[in-house]
């Protein structure tokens, strides 16, 4: 699974590094700060942008709901599909319907649920979740998914990519005609014509949003965007990171009803809990993420453990300043320490989100507290760290417990190295070997500097 | 011309004689090192586990021990000095003293490679090691810094030195502070990830110029049992030094 996750991985970021390469390097940072300069500017102006989206949509003929958390996208949902009596419906990925776990409540109801992107067929068909936001069955292995498509689909799979497609392709071609419904999500919501954004690569999208008489989006209130001009930068940006193209296959631009087209038009705008980050000054710069998953591509943590390991719907880097966000950090606080801080997401990051620093914003709530939530630590632990700060913050102590611990390792030691330490050390050495104290450098200096003043060596 | 030492409490406690070999070398091209006996950890390791309060009491402690020193601050440490150099000033509200002072040890503030070549613009220190190196770049000395080339421009000018590739030589080597005995086993993987990558190449030799990341590596080519060892970069430019 890593070695699948890893090699998918690699492959988009050279195709990232080779497009970007072309563009320009400077270009390229030049496009990079006015993606993230928009973003921020949509993200604090976000009250008069979504009320001018709510406006033009609802004169193009569509119909605009808000919602201020997953259930209340629910009801509305199921509203809609009880009104038009639906039972199956197709879905173009979208990870805000991940993160409110739409497909349940839907299959509860007896209504069927279409994955119709071919990653997200796959996981769904796997009873999985998306492992990668872009890529959600970056995971499995074309021999796996052979042998998952044998066994659900009954079918005979051979592990080739386009014969599997094909047979995805089969299958789903049926229910874009027969679903009453089409769900997407949203990539950007361009405020000043209220126009939905949706980029897919594989043209589902705009069967699922063309093809069934209704179409509901469902979008998250920071995917707002000021203007077309803007959907240029961001179209450029997101391209390059998710998959190294230039442009992605299908842009699909849609203003409420148009001809031709479904019937009704809902757009659900949904809050989540985004309101509550944007008032974090530190950490609202979370909710400029256009969801590329370059971050993942690059994050060296996430190369080893995989999407799943992080235990939400948004893995990755991204995922581990979201996610304890969204449910809190009492729960999900861990993730922030989830990362060595090596700065090379932020490096990526197409809006120039900068992930260390919001995870260290986000550490320090977890252990001391801040305005947004308490501690999540016990007393004795800040106790303990207090009184090894005073030690370690006395260069009388600090030299003190130097040499203790020289002593202290004697019996441990072998050689340079210490192989075993007591805990919570023994999470090191677990791994490797611990070093073992070494010499005397204030000591090697005193003499040093003894020598200096007898004249045996000038410091001039 | 004048610095102060910045020993690092890592380069301190386990790595003292590269210590000693970083004031040999400065000394040795006419710099006078003086070494401010207050300082000890510049909090670092507070500050990023999220005990923020702790750390900018570390930074206070470490700003009172280099206030009365003049002269440039050099450590063998990107991290710790990208620490001093970024987060001190971002620690303490503007317009405070507290936050005056962190802009002035700062703007002072820099790592080895860094000093040598921007600063006294010195890349050829006379040293001889006729082996096959290769060259890990440390996450914060990299990015954090944006110090890319200079290691390797003092690497370049050692005599018989072989520069050899490092594959994913930017990818971090998994110690990352706490995160190592939080995430141990992510640790290890990424860690062993870094070694394998290391025996793969030609060197007989890894920089890795960072004292927690040496420790790490070093660490994971002993347990490895890799025929090939780690060093800082100061210990290599301190060999066959006849300048």
């Amino acid at each position: 699974m890593v070695a699948a996750t890893q090699k998918s991985a690699r492959t988009a970021l050279l195709k990232r590094a080779e497009v970007v390469g072309e563009f320009g390097e400077e270009r390229w940072q030049q496009l990079r700060r006015a993606g993230h300069d928009l973003r921020l500017h949509a993200l604090t102006h976000l009250d008069s942008y979504l009320a001018m989206a709510e406006e033009k949509v609802i004169a193009a003929g569509g119909h605009v709901h808000w919602a201020r958390d997953a259930e209340e996208v629910h009801r509305i949902v199921l509203d809609i599909a009880s009104q038009h009596s639906v039972h199956k419906i197709v879905k173009v990925k979208s990870m805000v319907t991940e993160e409110i776990e739409l497909n349940h409540v839907l299959e509860d109801q007896g209504i069927k649920v279409y994955e119709t992107d071919l990653g997200e067929f796959i996981v769904q068909l796997a009873g999985q979740r998306p492992s990668h936001i872009t890529a959600p069955a970056l995971h499995m292995t074309k021999e796996e998914i052979a042998d998952l498509f044998c066994e659900k689909l009954k079918v005979k799979a051979e592990p080739d990519p386009k014969l599997l497609t094909e047979i995805a392709r089969k299958l789903l071609r049926e229910e874009f005609l027969n679903a009453g419904m089409g769900i997407s999500g949203g990539n950007f919501l361009i405020a000043e014509t209220g126009t939905l954004v949706l980029v897919t690569n594989e043209g589902n999208g705009r069967m699922c949003t063309s093809l069934p008489p209704v179409h509901v989006a469902i979008v998250g209130i920071e995917k707002i965007i000021p203007d077309w001009e803007s959907a240029a930068v961001m179209l450029k940006l997101l391209a390059r990171s998710v998959s190294g193209s230039k442009i992605t296959a299908y842009n699909t631009f849609i203003t409420g009803v148009r001809e031709g087209g479904p019937r009704e038009f809902h757009l659900v705008l949904l809050d989540n809990g985004r309101t509550r980050i944007l008032k974090d000054e530190v950490a609202r710069e979370t909710l400029m993420c256009i969801r590329c998953g370059a971050c993942m591509n690059t994050c060296p943590v996430y190369n080893q453990v995989g999407g799943h390991a992080y235990g939400a719907v948004y893995p990755g880097p991204i995922g581990s300043i979201l996610t304890p966000q969204l449910i809190g950090t009492r729960t999900a606080g861990g993730l922030a320490f989830a990362s060595t801080l090596c700065g090379a997401c932020s490096e990526i990051c197409p809006v120039m989100i900068p992930i260390p620093e919001i995870l260290l914003h986000l550490r320090r709530r977890y252990i001391e507290g801040d305005e947004f939530e308490s501690s999540s630590v016990p007393e004795t632990l800040k106790v303990i760290v207090k009184a090894s700060r005073y030690v370690m913050g006395s260069p009388t102590l600090y030299r003190l417990a130097g040499r203790l611990g020289k002593t202290l390792q004697t019996p441990l030691r072998s050689g340079d190295w210490i192989p075993t330490m007591p805990a919570p050390l023994d999470r090191w050495t677990m791994s490797r070997p611990f070093p073992a104290l070494q010499g005397d450098f204030r000591r090697w200096w005193k003499t040093q500097t003894k020598q200096d003043i007898s004249g045996e060596k000038s410091h001039e | 011309m004048k610095v102060q030492l910045f020993v690092t409490c890592l380069g301190e406690n386990f790595l003292p004689h590269m210590l000693q070999k970083m004031v040999e070398i400065l000394e040795r091209i006419g710099v006078s090192c003086e070494f401010p006996e207050g300082q000890t950890c510049c909090g670092q390791p507070y500050f990023n586990s999220g005990f923020q309060k702790e750390g900018q009491k570390m930074a206070l402690l470490w700003m009172k021990a280099f206030a009365d020193a003049e002269g440039y601050i050099v450590a063998p440490s990107g991290s710790c000095v990208e620490f001093v150099k970024h987060r001190y000033p971002a620690m303490f509200p503007e317009g405070t003293a507290e936050h005056e002072e962190a802009l002035k040890v700062a703007a002072r503030v820099f790592e080895f490679s860094q000093f040598l070549v921007n600063i006294l613009k010195v890349t050829d220190l006379g040293a001889s090691f006729p082996h096959r190196v290769a060259c890990h770049s440390p996450c914060h000395l990299t990015r954090g810094l944006g110090v890319r080339e200079e290691q390797k421009l003092l690497l370049r000018a050692v005599r018989g030195l072989d520069l050899v590739p490092l594959n994913e030589e930017e990818t971090c080597c998994g110690f990352g502070g706490i995160f190592s005995v939080v995430y141990p086993e992510v640790s290890m993987a990424m860690m062993e990830a870094k070694v394998r990558n290391i025996m793969a190449g030609a060197a007989e030799y890894v920089v890795v110029s960072e004292p927690g990341c040496l420790i790490n590596i070093r660490g994971g080519l002993q347990k490895m049992k890799a025929n090939i060892q780690a060093m800082h970069l100061i210990d290599i430019l301190a060999t066959g030094g006849a300048a």
